[in-house]
């Protein structure tokens, strides 16, 4: 295990009375790809969205326990939550482009926290590197809105990228796609584990298997199994693992 | 059978009476243009308002007019979109303070437009004092428009998915930012079709503007703010209510340059729409 970046300590997150989340504690390493898996309703998306801070927006919702990130605590009084997610970027589950061009898609976050660019270059990069360049690099001034679902979600990555975090997070972002566009993301994401710590939710065991370096699995808010996909899928320790990943629940 | 029958009849019915409310309003916009048309020329545009019909112009109530309804919309747009934004961004929604603003705008969007005149008389022209001045004129058609406006504006915004809101959030976008930045532009077509609709009710609008003192007969175009107006539609009140048959007809071509005015208003609102839209 590389140098863990992001540290959870503890964490129990709840909806009002209800737990969602229960003592969790573990780590996610630098520069790799970390799934959670879990049927659903067990709290993959509350916990990921606990990690840069877009809980904050759910009324009723209280965390206990830590989230380091760098060392540091993102849910201490002195922390801008802003710059946070500045540094973690997030693709969601549905495609959400921005309902503006593709350029302004990608400019956009860098615009607003006051980032100088190279626009043209920022844009050309970031769509490089989210594999979207050459489908679109004739129309970078049309609606992001005229792409097809799989390049939207692309754009979004692309989006993501050119904020220039560390990590990225990704809920289950290839659940509303079509299987072709599916294995681009999925391709994707092996290139971009290079530049950065990539967590993503998935509901859908075969693509942890082929995507991630370590899985977690969570079944009702517990963290179950914690470590390498490989043994995850082959050897797991507990037998709630393997009834999940053999199909007997989910 | 039956049911074949009804389908058919139920086509003709709806479509029978489409077509008998739109030739009501074809026959009446026919019977005023062919009264107008002979008055209606560049004389009677640039001429002021006199006692012969010949002679009769509407230069100052169409200046009156454009006044007005520029200061109406200087003074309502801002305050309804901020408050637009505010009770859709901002407030919390189920706090009973903001229910009952929220019933109350509502409300407001409702009342007969003679009682915002009373109000103008009370609060701008007596109170602030005023006089029967374009300032009184516009406050009073912008409150009278400003709940039309803060609605339209909600219904816009709300329309924005909050999708939307959350990526630019993720991107660590200042709340100002995502509401100036992605709901504002995201919202404008639907605001902007409110605030027209509204703009011509405004235009429209003759007891207020009555209440508030708009001039029977006024020499001369306003030159600020100040000064006393009337509006097209006060003018033409005025000249379909003299007995000379010849002021029915300028009354008619008056009719006719406040149609044109509202045609041309509604062909900018739908330039504008399209023009943001191109990102639909
Ligand atoms: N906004 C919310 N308010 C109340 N309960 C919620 C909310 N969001 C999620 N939950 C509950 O928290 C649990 C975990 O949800 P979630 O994290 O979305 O699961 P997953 O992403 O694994 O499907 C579920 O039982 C769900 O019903
Ligand atoms: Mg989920």
């Amino acid at each position: 295990m590389t140098e863990p970046i992001i540290k959870i300590e503890d964490l129990s997150i709840y909806y009002g009375e209800k737990r969602a989340i229960n003592q969790v504690s573990m780590d996610f390493c630098n520069n790799e790809v970390t799934a959670i898996i879990g049927p659903s309703g067990c709290g993959k998306s509350t916990l990921l969205r606990s990690i840069n801070r877009m809980n904050d927006f759910v009324v009723g919702l209280r965390n206990e326990g830590k989230v380091l990130y760098r060392d540091k605590n993102i849910y201490a009084e002195d922390i801008d939550e802003s710059e946070i997610r500045r540094n973690i970027g997030m693709v969601f589950q549905k495609p959400n482009p921005f309902p503006k061009s593709i350029y302004d898609n990608i400019t956009w976050g860098p615009k607003i926290n006051g980032y100088k660019e190279d626009w043209e270059k920022l844009v050309e990069e970031s769509l490089k590197r989210a594999a979207l360049w050459d489908e679109v690099k004739d129309r970078l001034h049309s609606s992001a809105l005229e792409l097809s679902g799989g390049q939207q979600q692309r754009l979004c990555i692309a989006r993501a990228i050119a904020m220039r975090p560390e990590v990225i997070l990704m809920d289950e972002p290839c659940s509303a796609l079509d299987p072709k566009a599916t294995f681009k993301i999925e391709d994707l994401i092996h290139e971009l584990k290079e530049s950065y710590s990539i967590l993503i939710v998935t509901h859908n065991m075969q693509q942890a298997a082929r995507v991630s370096d370590r899985t977690a699995f969570f079944y009702l808010g517990d963290l179950i199994e914690y470590g390498p996909t490989k043994q995850i899928f082959e050897l797991p320790k507990k037998d709630q693992t393997q009834d999940y990943i053999q199909g007997k629940f989910g | 059978m039956n049911r074949r029958l009804m389908d058919r009849s139920f086509y003709w019915f709806c479509k029978s009476m489409t077509w008998m409310a739109l030739g009501i309003l074809l026959i009446l916009i026919f019977h005023i243009c062919r009264q107008g048309c002979e008055y209606l020329d560049w004389q009677f545009l640039s001429s002021l308002p006199s006692r012969s019909p010949e002679k009769a112009g509407i230069k100052t109530a169409l200046a009156g007019t454009v006044w007005i309804i520029c200061f109406t919309a200087l003074f309502a747009i801002p305050f309804g979109i901020a408050t637009a934004l505010y009770l859709e961004e901002y407030a919390p929604k189920r706090h009973p303070f903001v229910r009952l603003l929220q019933i109350n705008i509502a409300n407001l969007a409702g009342m007969p437009s003679i009682i915002y005149g009373l109000l103008g008389l009370t609060i701008f022209v007596r109170s602030l004092g005023f006089e029967r001045s374009i300032l009184a004129g516009s406050l009073t058609l912008a409150l009278l428009i400003l709940p039309v406006i803060v609605i339209a504006s909600q219904e816009a915004i709300k329309a924005v998915p909050d999708s939307i809101r959350f990526a630019a959030y993720a991107m660590g976008a200042r709340r100002y930012q995502v509401v100036l930045g992605q709901v504002l532009p995201s919202a404008i077509p639907g605001i902007m079709t409110g605030i027209i609709l509204s703009i011509s009710r405004a235009i429209g609008e003759t007891a207020p503007l009555i209440i508030v003192g708009a001039m029977s007969y006024i020499a001369y175009t306003p030159e600020s703010i100040f000064d006393m107006f009337t509006v097209l539609p006060v003018q033409i009140y005025n000249w379909a209510g003299r007995p000379k048959e010849e002021f029915h007809a300028i009354a008619a071509a008056g009719i006719m340059v406040l149609l044109l005015l509202l045609l041309s208003l509604n062909f900018i609102a739908v330039t504008i729409r399209s023009r943001y839209q191109r990102y639909k």
